[in-house]
């Protein structure tokens, strides 16, 4: 019998929300008053929890390692957000958003979570509208649509290439009013660096103030975690150079399991890496595979001509183009999902096909776009993604093809929670990119912004509210108790022994060594051999990080390199955590492509047998393995098939 | 296009390690930067450099490195954001620069935007801007459906140009007069342009205008300077539609 209960209510999928909201407890306002949250992060899934508890009466403490709320890696999310409105009468409907979900997933995500955040999709473009969030419209005034990868249907809202921006605006614009009305109290370059437990509930947290290096305590009756993703484990991703995994890995060593850690998302359209000096990779949005075509020469003397230099991408007549993914998926063509893209891309770099000196990128190509369409429109639809390719790169998309290449982009694995967002210490949450929720094995395009704004506007605040009644006579934490003491020693221990090697190699040294291992074992293809080796890899890296770290300037003034070795040194445990889930995971499924598991046709291989679950790591000490928990999923309302978009 | 090598810079940097000490100008000299890396991958070698010679290296604000963020905020040769248009700092690329050149670097320089370290400044005036008034007074929930109030396409693209706006505060850094109406203005226009905004358009420019007065920055004397060094291309015309609604507002009171 597991101990994982996912506590995922009885009755028909389209009921469960439902009956489950009328039987979970309600605080009274009087009560809201004395109660206190903690919500650790202000991207869309945190701002939106901080703001909508808010609202609610309760008195919430917000933190963010940014100078502002506004600043989360959530601002950068460019192509749009899913919502099953069906305003295009193309027949979408809650349970075909679900149903793509499911599938995109590849079958690895819980079906009662996945049709909850396709019910309450609606509700949050009428909330964001409402907020004043200036989404594409028609002509005639109605919102405008376009379509992502993996699906039929165009169900996809959006702000120009911008509409993580304006999402997150209209949530910290509603954070900002409650923080006016001293509902919220807002701590800005704040990191968090421990969670605190008593009697085994979470009951706050230890933070560091990055202005003045002063560890503080908080206390609180919950703790939400909104911290985003670890895809900077590989050190080079989309995500902003901020993004760490540590609230979520110190939760998991406090108690919180973290569940499909080796679940991460390689998206296909990102500027590829131009040399060793790069810090990160820019993400290219999915949308412009709407009306941009994926090519890489048929012939590999072509491909040779382009890796020297010597002829351009207009050089290459069309009948010596291979437009791979229209050929080999008919029926999706270049809106084929993510993980197949990025396959797809490498299997052609790796043959030698590659378009750049490194032999490293494919072409994304508007040419027929723009002669279909007019430059205007397509100026209108992408024209801030093309100036940020050609600033980037020196090149104009309108007159030559961009190159492209897949990099790390998304986690879906992280901290486990129950159908209540909980994680396994009771009072502590997860939500947003951090959780491990709904998207299995791959998520689809446009669906964590709307994840993210699921779980913060209309999930958390319902469920939170049957934790927290039963805590109504708990008073107000103190935060001189011995716990709080101990967590506080812990953390300035943790920091001292960092700043006190005095090594000889810079933090980043040690990160980029870490990132190649993920990317060479750990990235867009895994095998038992390659992963086995990586284990021992991270381990020799850690070994010699924890030796030769040089750690710089004051432990009480604003330290980036401080905080940059605290972070990694939380990477190298996840980055061992992934590569351990992925040995185990000895199945192929979206996003996790092991060697040993494929179709004949080279797609990934699904084990439904024995991994139709989610895998759960327990933390059981510094030097003890973690141990393993399965949660069972269940599938009723869809059937197992393999993957096709052909 | 193909990348060239810059053998040799020289960066010249403010170095202040606290608010409360005093600043001075370091000078730096920087080896083999390929035109391709950004500024910032240009900053990040420096640093490793100072940091293998034992020198605490420069504080800079940086996080999402693709313009959107609006965190990094740097004064390069006399221009916030550096000697490009439409580019934030971290956008800048090393090919906007020669061979050999002295490269300077400075925080932004305002009296509201206090320096915390090196080139990292308090940008905390703009969020009081903001949580005075620039939201809509909705909660969450209870809301119409999205499509029962149609918006003029002209309407919603107007709005989301100026919504644009990243926070940065170059418009101030650009200005004489320390004047924050660039950055005012776009939330202005951003929310009076949509039905949902407009309502309480009135009331949101006195008391955004109220605050950024009380907070320090300087009066706006058009002098057209914000507009030519802000990245998002916010156009002045947003400052002439917030005197309109401040005046109305002022009429009104
Ligand atoms: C370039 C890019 C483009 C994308 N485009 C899309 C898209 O078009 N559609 C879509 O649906 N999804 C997209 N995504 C994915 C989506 O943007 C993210 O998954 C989502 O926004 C994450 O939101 P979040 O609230 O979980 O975390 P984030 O927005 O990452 O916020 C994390 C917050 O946690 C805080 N934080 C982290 N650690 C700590 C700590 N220790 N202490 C205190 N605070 C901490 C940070 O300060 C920040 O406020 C994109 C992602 C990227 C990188
Ligand atoms: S108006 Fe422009 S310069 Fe000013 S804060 Fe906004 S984006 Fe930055
Ligand atoms: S680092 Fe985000 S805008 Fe420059």
């Amino acid at each position: 019998m597991s101990i994982l209960e996912s506590k995922i209510p009885e009755g028909p999928l389209a009921e469960k929300w439902n009956k489950h909201k009328a039987s979970i407890k309600v605080v009274s306002p009087a009560n809201k008053r004395k109660l206190e949250v903690i919500v650790i992060g202000t991207g869309l899934g945190g701002a939106s929890a901080a703001a909508s508890l808010a609202e609610l009466g309760y008195k919430v403490k917000s933190f963010c390692y940014q100078d502002s709320p506004r600043r989360a890696h959530s601002i950068a999310a460019q192509g749009g957000i899913n919502a099953a409105k069906n305003y295009q009468n193309d027949n979408d409907s809650v349970f075909r958003l679900f149903h793509d979900t499911i599938k995109g997933g590849d079958y690895r995500s819980r079906e009662a979570n996945v049709y909850r955040l396709a019910e309450v999709s609606p509700n949050i473009i009428d909330q964001c509208v409402a907020q004043g969030v200036p989404f594409g419209r028609e002509y005639g005034g109605l919102l405008a649509n376009r379509s992502f990868g993996g699906v039929l249907v165009s169900r996809t809202f959006y702000a120009r290439g911008q509409t993580g921006q304006q999402l997150l605006i209209g949530a910290y614009q509603a954070l900002n009013r409650q923080i006016s009305k001293g509902n919220v109290e807002m701590y800005n370059r704040h990191e968090m660096l421990d969670v605190v437990k008593i009697d085994g509930k979470a009951r706050g947290i230890v933070a560091r103030d990055l202005i003045t290096g002063e560890i503080k305590r908080f206390g609180a009756h919950a703790v939400v975690v909104a911290s985003g993703g670890y895809g900077n484990v590989f050190f080079l991703s989309t995500m902003a150079m901020g993004s760490n995994g540590s609230a979520a890995w110190q939760c998991y060593k406090k108690g919180a399991f973290m569940a499909n850690p080796s679940f991460v998302q390689i998206h296909p359209t990102c500027i590829p890496v131009h040399g060793d000096q790069q810090s990160k990779l820019t993400l290219m949005s999915e949308s412009l595979r709407n009306d941009g075509r994926v090519w890489v020469p048929k012939k590999s003397e072509d491909a040779k001509k382009l890796q020297s230099g010597e002829i351009g991408a207009n050089d290459i007549s069309e009948e010596d183009r291979d437009y791979y993914l229209e050929r080999r998926y008919p029926s999706y063509g270049n809106l084929v999902p993510r993980d197949v893209a990025s396959r797809a891309a490498k299997e052609r770099c790796d043959e030698g096909y590659g378009v750049n000196s490194e032999g490293k990128a494919v072409f994304l190509d508007f040419r027929d776009a723009i002669e279909r369409l007019g430059k205007n429109v397509i100026e209108a639809r992408y024209g801030n993604l093309f100036q940020m390719y050609e600033k980037i790169t020196d090149v104009d998309p309108y007159k030559q093809p961009m190159m492209i290449y897949p990099a790390i982009h998304y986690s879906m694995g992280g901290t486990w929670v129950d159908y209540n967002l909980m994680s396994t210490i009771p009072g502590l949450y997860s939500i947003g990119e951090a959780n491990f929720s709904d998207h299995g094995g791959n998520r689809l395009g446009a669906s964590a912004l709307m994840q993210g704004l699921a779980d913060g506007y209309f999930i958390l605040p319902y469920t939170i509210g049957d934790y927290l009644a039963d805590e109504i006579m708990t008073p107000k934490t103190d935060v001189s108790a011995p716990e709080f003491e101990e967590v506080e020693k812990e953390v300035i221990g943790r920091l001292e022994k960092l700043y006190n090697i005095k090594g000889t190699k810079t933090v980043d040294y040690f990160h980029k060594k870490l990132g190649q291992v993920m990317w060479d074992h750990a990235g867009m293809s895994r095998n038992a051999e390659g992963l086995t080796k990586a284990i021992s890899m991270i381990q020799e890296i850690r070994k010699d990080f924890w030796k030769d770290v040089k750690v710089t300037g004051e432990m009480d003034n604003l330290n980036p390199e401080l905080e940059k070795a605290s972070r990694l040194a939380d990477f190298l445990d996840i980055g061992e955590l992934m590569v351990r889930d992925a040995l185990n995971r000895n199945e192929s499924c979206g996003g996790h492509f092991r060697e040993e598991s494929v179709t004949e046709d080279g797609e990934a291989k699904r084990d439904d047998k024995n991994f139709a679950n989610a895998s759960c790591w327990e933390f059981k000490g510094e030097t003890e393995e973690p141990v393993l928990h399965i949660e069972d999923l269940v599938f009723e309302n869809v059937k197992l098939t393999q993957r096709s978009y052909k | 296009m193909a990348d060239k090598i810059l053998k040799k810079l020289n960066i010249k940097v403010w170095r202040q390690n606290r608010a409360s000490e005093k600043g001075k100008f370091e000078t730096y000299k920087i080896e083999n930067v390929s035109t391709g890396s950004s500024f910032l991958e240009m900053m990040d070698i420096l640093n490793n450099d100072l940091i293998e010679k034992g020198i605490d290296p420069i504080a800079y604000d940086h996080d999402c490195r693709e313009g959107i963020c609006g965190i990094c905020s740097l004064y390069i040769n006399g221009r916030p954001h550096g000697p490009d248009t439409e580019v934030t700092t971290c956008q800048l690329h090393m090919r906007k620069f020669k061979e050999g050149e002295t490269i300077v670097i400075e925080p932004w320089r305002a009296a509201a935007f206090p320096v915390i370290k090196d080139l990292v400044v308090d940008r905390i005036a703009f969020e009081k801007i903001l949580q005075a008034g620039g939201f809509v007074s909705v909660n969450t929930g209870g809301v119409p459906e999205a499509n029962s109030i149609p918006v003029a396409y002209d309407d919603a693209e107007e709005s989301m140009d100026a919504a644009s706006c990243i926070g940065c505060g170059a418009c101030v850094a650009a200005c004489k007069n320390s004047s924050a109406m660039l950055f005012v203005s776009a939330k202005i226009s951003h929310l009076a342009k949509l039905p949902q905004g407009k309502i309480e358009a009135k009331q949101r420019a006195r008391n955004m205008v109220a605050k950024m007065d009380e907070l320090g920055f300087g009066g706006c004397t058009n002098t057209g300077a914000c507009e030519v060094e802000c990245p998002k291309s916010i156009s002045i015309t947003n400052i002439a539609r917030l005197n309109r609604e401040y005046l109305v507002a002022r009429i009104s009171e």
